[in-house]
């Protein structure tokens, strides 16, 4: 029999092992679906490899995709240190892309600073305001905010699909269901020529930088983790408590929508209701894999982005569906919660109960 | 504590009916108990005496199956009063064989009444009707052997603390316990509750019940035990009748080294720092009310606040914590009236506040030590700049907090919840009287300590009255209250009584008061 016996102080060099062991663990254990879909499994992971880091091409690829998945992961991971569970960072990307696009299409033109900084703000705070209302609920009513971010998501996801079909759409666009273009003033430019990698980079890099020194070295960045850790004892030591978590749940929001303003204005052009392939849900693996370090969230996200776009270059040349990438990055996440646990606990072989004399 | 000291010498000849043959239990590198003997006979009480932490409720734990022990064993009385090894790790082996446990937290369903909490578990799942004729005659019976009396119609939530022990025991019985352990039983009782109690222990080891008896307090154990088992640090340091026990010795021994009393010097109080003037706290349950409460403190005097617990001390010390605003009546502070109380304005003010719970008030147990001492002067100038952490100031003054205060620690940056519970109260303590505070607000301050630290504590606190701080002394334990207090009020639902100088107090006196009788009526 195993049983977990809990660590007095978990080993630093455990807490950084954990994820690294849980990301390596989730792309072996993706051999068996591969395996059983009938693919070469050898072959398969080679030409993922290669997909994903073989090239030039591929290697922005990766860095292109893992630009939102660093800003919903900080996203997540500023929230979850304030035991703020979003999980609406979905919504508040799309939100935030919407915003940009309202801002950003033609109402108003100007030079390019003016217009970029223009739409990351309106994008910011268009997803700040998408968290304002589950965190007040969450302080004032104890509504469990698990549960009111993730049904806003739906909500976010029909009104969006109701101002592309209706007050936002493009009269140009023969019929498609998507909103006029963004101005190229107010276009993030790109950073590398040919290819996807545009100025968001800059922006998640930056939001990484700040967040990081923001929690370690002010005073802002005390209370939101005194809060989060222990939220009665943070009040009686005097702190706020509502201003704390409405400042941790703006923040969030606004990290989510920054990742919708530049998928929207840096790479697409104009909002569509498929502009993202779940970005903000794939924040929340890629912040569990970074331990909610700010700076581990850049990492996690190009690993992430990099498993997609592997699995997306394997599905093409050995016709394994590309879904495989969602089961390596959802096993990721089961990992990363058992190498937590393995963290915290030691297993230990019990002795089996000596039982001598029945009674 | 009480007259009825008239505990019996145990009896040689009686059967043993349970025997804890070298048990040892370890918590990673931690050893809570270390091949641990323990044999008890029939009729008998033995109480376990150690200071917190020296292995006591683990020991009960492993006897009652909620932990397996890594070596030893326990063994049994069968029917046949043969010896038997009790099977680990399962509650119901040890509820099958006849050991009853009553833990200091009760375990009742409160929108029941007595007899459904007492039936709860006993009858079978899948009858469709109910027979209590059965069970109220044999309660009946237990009553009337045992001297526990209570109406088993009534419902648990209606029923003070010490009849609600009653159900637990009564519960205990009615499952024709052999073997009964009582974890801490006295914690929440008056000094008149728990004579009741040890009264009723005695009728019922007559008749034949064994009884195991926690505490960590002497001059029960001298009241209720024929034997005493003395644990210090996880290990049985003595075992001795209690009957012509030196008291002294017994402190030693429980304690490892001679604890020098702490010794409360004469001063003159000074100017009037706190005030409340008929304050009332408007709330559903005692515990959280306040009803036209009046007190003043002064510098350099120490007001104990004695009661029951849930007799309204919650309030009042949410109320001078800046937790709770008053609904009605006026609080002052040096002659000011205040009315926006928020904990911040408080601190502020020069309110040191000594919570009662540490672990969940009084720091944050994730974040490090230097952090949690800062917790409360994190935004003054000393420790910030532009909204930017002084790294350096934060840390040097827990340095010089760790250093004066004797904390025992990794360094300034390790987890405060590392720390053993003393040296917690210790940060809790640095930070609290930080700045020479007017008014020092001292909520259950050694609960839970051992008695180093609960020395400490104690000079801290009388310094600090020396120096002329005000100081409200919220507690449970007498001993405390009559070490450190000038004077003494107490809480009974949710009102404060006079505060009488601390001399003129009984025991019994304070028993009564504790009880809810009038003071003139016992002076």
């Amino acid at each position: 029999m195993l049983r977990l016996v809990p660590r007095i102080e978990a080993d630093p060099k455990l807490v950084i092992a954990a994820p690294i062991v849980a990301a390596l663990a989730a792309l072996l254990l993706a051999a068996v679906p591969i395996a059983l879909a009938g693919a070469p499994v050898i072959e398969a992971y080679r030409v993922m490899a290669e997909g994903a880091l073989g090239s030039r091409f591929a290697l922005t690829e990766v860095v292109a995709r893992a630009t939102p998945l660093m800003l919903t992961g900080l996203a997540v991971a500023v929230a979850f240190r304030a035991r703020l569970y979003n999980i609406g960072a979905e919504g508040q990307l799309y939100m935030g892309a919407l915003a940009a696009v309202w801002v950003g299409s033609g109402r108003f033109d100007g030079p390019a600073p003016v217009m970029i900084a223009a739409v990351l703000v309106a994008g910011a705070l268009a997803g700040a305001l998408m968290m304002l209302g589950p965190t007040l609920l969450k302080v004032k009513l104890g509504a469990d905010e698990v549960v009111v971010t993730l049904l806003l998501n739906f909500v976010v996801a029909l009104f969006v699909q109701m101002m592309i079909e209706g007050p936002m759409k493009d009269p140009m666009s023969l019929g498609w269901p998507q909103t006029e273009a963004i101005l190229d003033s107010a276009t993030l430019p790109k950073l590398i020529d040919k290819t996807r990698v545009h100025a968001g980079l800059i922006v998640a890099l930056l939001a990484a930088l700040g967040v990081h020194l923001m929690m370690k070295h002010t005073v802002v960045g005390f209370e939101i983790r005194a809060v989060g850790a222990g939220p009665q004892a943070a009040r009686f030591a005097g702190m706020n408590v509502t201003a704390a978590m409405v400042t941790v749940g703006a923040l969030s929001g606004a990290l989510a929508g920054l990742a919708g303003v530049g998928e929207v204005a840096g790479l697409k052009g104009y909002l569509t209701a498929d502009l993202s392939p779940g970005y903000g849900y794939a924040g929340i693996v890629v912040a569990m894999l970074a331990g909610l370090s700010p700076l581990g969230v850049v990492i996690a996200a190009l690993w992430v982005a990099a498993v997609f776009v592997g699995a997306d270059s394997m599905s093409r040349s050995i016709n394994v569906s590309s879904y495989v990438a969602n089961l390596i990055v959802a096993l990721a996440l089961l990992s990363v919660l058992l190498s937590g646990v393995l963290v915290r606990f030691r297993l230990v072989r019990a002795r089996a109960p000596q039982r001598r004399t029945e009674r | 504590m009480s007259a009825v000291s008239s505990a019996r010498a145990p009896d040689p000849d009686a059967p043993v009916v349970l025997e804890l043959a070298g048990i040892t239990k370890r918590f990673g590198p931690l050893i809570a108990n270390e091949a641990v003997d323990l044999t008890l006979r029939r009729g008998e009480i033995v109480a376990l005496l150690g200071e917190n932490g020296a292995g006591k409720t683990t020991l009960m734990n492993i006897l009652f199956g909620h932990y397996v022990a890594d070596e030893g064993e326990v063994l049994v009385a069968g029917p046949d009063g043969a010896l038997v090894p009790l099977e680990p790790g399962s509650p119901r082996a040890a509820l099958d064989a006849g050991i009853g446990m009553v833990h200091q937290h009760f375990t009742l369903a409160e929108n029941l009444t007595v007899l459904d909490n007492v039936l709860l578990g006993t009858e079978p799942l899948w009858r469709p009707w109910r027979s209590t004729a059965a069970p109220r005659a044999k309660l009946a019976a237990l009553m009337a052997r045992s001297g526990l009396s209570i109406d088993l119609d009534a419902t648990v939530a209606d029923l003070t603390v010490g009849e609600r022990q009653r159900i637990e025991i009564l519960k205990a019985l009615y499952r024709d316990v052999r073997i009964l352990v009582l974890d801490e039983p006295t914690a929440v009782l008056t000094p008149q509750e728990s004579d009741g109690l040890f009264a009723t222990l005695r009728a019922l080891a007559d008749h034949g019940l064994a009884v195991i008896f926690i505490s960590h307090k002497l001059h029960e154990v001298i009241a209720a035990a024929g034997r005493v088992a003395v644990l210090r640090s996880g290990r049985k340091v003595a075992e001795v009748p209690t009957a012509g026990i030196d008291r002294g010795r017994l402190a030693e021994l429980m304690v490892g080294r001679t604890v020098a009393p702490s010794r409360r010097e004469p001063r003159t109080p000074g100017a009037e720092v706190l005030r409340l003037d008929r304050v009332s706290i408007a709330g559903a349950e005692v515990r959280r009310r306040l009803d036209e409460v009046s007190l003043t403190v002064r510098e350099g005097e120490i007001v104990g606040i004695a009661g029951v617990s849930g007799n309204g001390q919650t309030a009042l010390a949410g109320l001078l914590s800046g937790l709770l605003a008053p609904s009605a009546g006026t609080l002052a502070l040096d002659g000011r009236t205040l009315d926006a109380l928020t904990p911040g304005a408080v601190v502020a003010l020069g309110v040191g506040r000594i919570p009662e719970d540490r672990h969940a008030e009084g720091a944050v147990g994730a974040m490090s030590i230097e952090e949690n001492i800062a917790l409360e002067r994190f935004r003054s100038a000393r420790f910030q700049r532009a909204g930017f952490l002084r790294a350096k100031a934060i840390r040097d003054h827990a340095e010089t907090a760790i250093a004066a205060y004797d904390i025992r620690c990794p360094g300034p940056h390790a987890a405060i919840r590392q720390l053993s519970g003393g040296n917690m109260q210790k940060a809790i303590l640095a930070r609290a009287l930080d700045g020479e505070p007017r008014l020092v607000l001292a909520n259950q301050p050694t609960r839970g300590l051992d008695v180093g630290a609960v020395a400490e504590v104690h000079r801290r606190l009388l310094a600090a009255r020396l120096r002329g701080a005000a100081i409200v002394l919220i507690t449970e334990d007498l001993d405390e209250l009559f070490a450190l207090a000038d004077r003494i009020a107490v809480m009974f639902r949710s009102r404060l009584t006079e505060p009488c100088a601390a001399e003129d107090v009984t025991l019994k006196r304070l028993g009564l008061m504790m009880a809810g009788h009038d003071p003139a009526e016992v002076a």
